[in-house]
């Protein structure tokens, strides 16, 4: 990332940051300010707002009206900031546990209700800030510190779950094509509605010596290796497709109306206009 | 000019906050708090306010406190499991000293208990009901029009001492029907406003104080681009964890209640100057007392009522000055003792405490509360 960008969007005396080398977070947090900068948002309009956990700690390193908030609440303190100021751009910021575990109802609520959010899930599936813990995005068999036999449990398909409860833009990047995810983030930030992003990104110290990926550079090579674009995932047989994922614009829907928009419809009824 | 309406509490609790200028409500439906909800729901809209129904008690005080991050003046109102739920977002409020007011309508409990009865279960959960120390300020009406005013206090309190304000209410409060007179035009109400920023953003920090030792607040989107954290934070506002760093911060968030005692705490004497004898008791199960007080003294016994409105902080200094000039006191809760526990502390043995407590889903009557008072002074 440039110097400037960084002069321009971290918080002087913040960094360095606390996160593992070889981490995927830096990655995903320098697309967000690089989708930012794309979108040319002034940074008084933009908030950042997060749960907890290691992506969390991404809002108290920018420079813009940020939140660390509690673990799985970004989305309804996010919500509720966005009903009281709907000019702000509002960004959450959250990882695997974080929006499917414990945050799991608000974030299918806040998609029904198709509030314009946009969501950046990094997905590094692990808790990584406790240590290992396998999260609902922990592939079946995967090892982690509570799954010493091999996780049990299976893994969301969390873009297809965002989208059945109502997001109007759904999208999968990963850590290691940096260029496309720049992109989608801009894409769900300009998107009037409920917008998610997952990026599969990677822990090399709580997920990868668990279950022996090899380090920083081969989780990228594996990335690299297992996420299809979008097109290309389209034209595969199932057979094709086992253990890979498509990246790309998954669902984009830009004919229902973004909720502060109907509640301000709602409140011109209210009043006796039309 | 002024209207006379026959009210529900829950009822002057939306007009208080209609009248107080709240903009936003965040909450989910439970007995007997619902018909603050309901009836927020139709009325903010008209007045440019924003109701959000959200999917459960946590999420209802999360758009609560972040509309509140965004400069509103907001409400949230729940019932026992609700508010078991509300702890974790209400302990976050109080680090990070965002103003709002949360409604709790006891109802008995533990659990999901009766939810249409009266209890007065939670006066301790209010207090200490979330993790770690905190202080906030808890405000307990007796009638419908006390709700009203004590709404409006609310909202002074929350916004001057940037700190979650909980009304305790009880099912009898709640849904209680009484006469209220309330003015016509709400627009002539002074409104509370929270303290904004001294300084250009780039001399500014977020948790600077002065002598008042409450922050300035910068509604987000306003150009002083702050953080907010439930980590333990210095004056920027950002994560320091030092010893000296977390005495610093715990001491500024109680002194900031607890030196303005004065100004939070009141509380209501009720036929006290020739009083022997005082009952202690607050919000719904004081009904009952009034009464009794009266046939007391129609009976000749010099017996007085002590009533907390603000429930914490405590009445310290009033209950010490009440211990001084009676021979004995009754402590009067629909609960098995929660409250007389602090009385007892601060009355540290100069007279005796004797506690009468209901917790059969029934208020007391009068003749109860009476018969309760002649033991005790026997």
């Amino acid at each position: 990332m440039s110097e400037a960008l960084i002069n321009k969007y971290f918080r002087p005396g913040r960094l360095p940051h606390i996160w593992c080398p070889g981490c995927g977070n830096g990655i995903i947090t320098g697309a967000i300010v690089k989708a930012i900068d794309k979108q040319g948002l002034a940074k008084d309009d933009v908030a950042i707002i997060s749960g907890i956990g290691c992506s969390s700690r991404a809002s108290g390193y920018l420079d813009f009206n940020t939140a660390n908030t509690l673990h799985g609440r970004a989305l309804p303190i996010a919500s509720g900031l966005k009903m009281g100021n709907p000019k702000l751009h509002v960004i959450v910021v959250t990882g695997d546990g974080d929006a499917s575990a414990i945050g799991g109802n608000h974030l299918i609520h806040a998609a029904r209700r198709n509030i314009d959010l946009t969501v950046v899930m990094y997905n590094n599936s692990i808790y990584g800030m406790t240590g290992g813990q396998y999260s609902p995005m922990t592939p079946h068999g995967a090892k982690a510190t509570t799954a010493p036999y091999g996780n049990v449990e299976r893994a969301f398909d969390i873009p297809e779950l965002v989208k059945a409860s109502g997001a109007t833009f759904v999208g999968r990047g990963t850590t290691f094509h940096t260029l496309q995810l720049i992109d989608l983030i801009a894409q769900g930030i300009a998107h009037k509605g409920f917008s998610f992003i997952e990026v599969v990104s990677a822990c090399p110290i709580s997920f990868g010596r668990q279950n022996k990926m090899g380090g920083p550079a081969k989780m990228l090579e594996w990335q690299r290796d297992h996420g299809v674009m979008k097109a290309a995932w389209d034209k595969m047989t199932a057979e094709q497709r086992a253990g890979k994922f498509p990246i790309g614009v998954l669902y984009e829907d830009n004919n229902t109306q973004e909720y502060t928009e109907a509640y301000d419809e709602l409140i011109k009824r209210a009043q006796g206009g039309k | 000019m002024s209207r006379i309406l026959l009210l529900q509490g829950n009822q002057a609790v939306v007009e208080g906050a209609i009248a107080a200028g709240v903009k936003f409500f965040g909450g989910y439906p439970i007995t007997p708090s619902t018909e603050i909800a309901e009836q927020l729901a139709d009325r903010l809209p008209k007045v440019g306010g924003k109701f959000m129904q959200m999917e459960d008690e946590i999420a209802g005080l999360g758009a609560v406190i972040g509309a509140s991050m965004a400069g509103c003046k907001v409400m949230d109102a729940t019932s026992g499991p609700g508010f078991s739920l509300k702890q974790e977002m209400l302990g976050m409020a109080c680090s990070a000293e965002i103003p709002l007011v949360l409604v709790n309508v006891q109802r008995v409990g533990p659990s999901t208990g009766q939810p249409t009865s009266p209890s007065q279960g939670d006066v301790m959960q209010t207090r200490w009901g979330t993790h770690g120390d905190h202080w906030l300020i808890v405000l307990s009406p007796a009638s419908v029009p006390e709700t009203f005013d004590i709404t409006l206090r609310a909202y002074e309190l929350s916004e001057k001492y940037r700190c979650p304000v909980i009304i305790l209410m009880d099912e009898i409060v709640g849904h209680m029907r009484e006469k209220i007179v309330l003015p016509d035009d709400y627009s002539k109400i002074p409104q509370a406003q929270r303290k904004g920023p001294s300084k250009k953003p780039e001399d500014w920090k977020a948790y600077a104080t002065d002598a008042s030792l409450v922050p300035e607040f910068a509604p987000y989107g306003t150009g002083y681009r702050w953080h907010i954290t439930g980590l333990v934070h210095d004056e920027t506002g950002f994560p320091k964890g030092t010893p000296a760093a977390t005495i610093a911060a715990q001491d500024r968030l109680r002194d900031k209640l607890m030196k303005h005692l004065d100004d939070i705490v009141t509380v209501e004497n009720y036929k006290m100057e020739d009083a022997e004898f005082a009952v202690v008791a607050y919000g719904g199960a004081s009904r009952s007392v009034y009464e009794a007080v009266d046939m007391a003294r129609k009976e000749g016994l010099k017996v007085g009522f002590f009533r907390p409105i603000t429930i914490w902080p405590f009445a310290d200094k009033q209950v010490k000055a009440l211990a001084g000039k009676v021979k004995g006191i009754l402590v009067h809760e629909l609960n098995d003792g929660q409250y007389v526990l602090e009385v007892e502390r601060a009355v540290a043995g100069k007279v005796p405490v004797h506690f009468y407590g209901k917790y059969d889903n029934e208020s007391a009557t009068p003749e109860q509360v009476l018969a309760a008072i002649k033991k005790a002074m026997a």
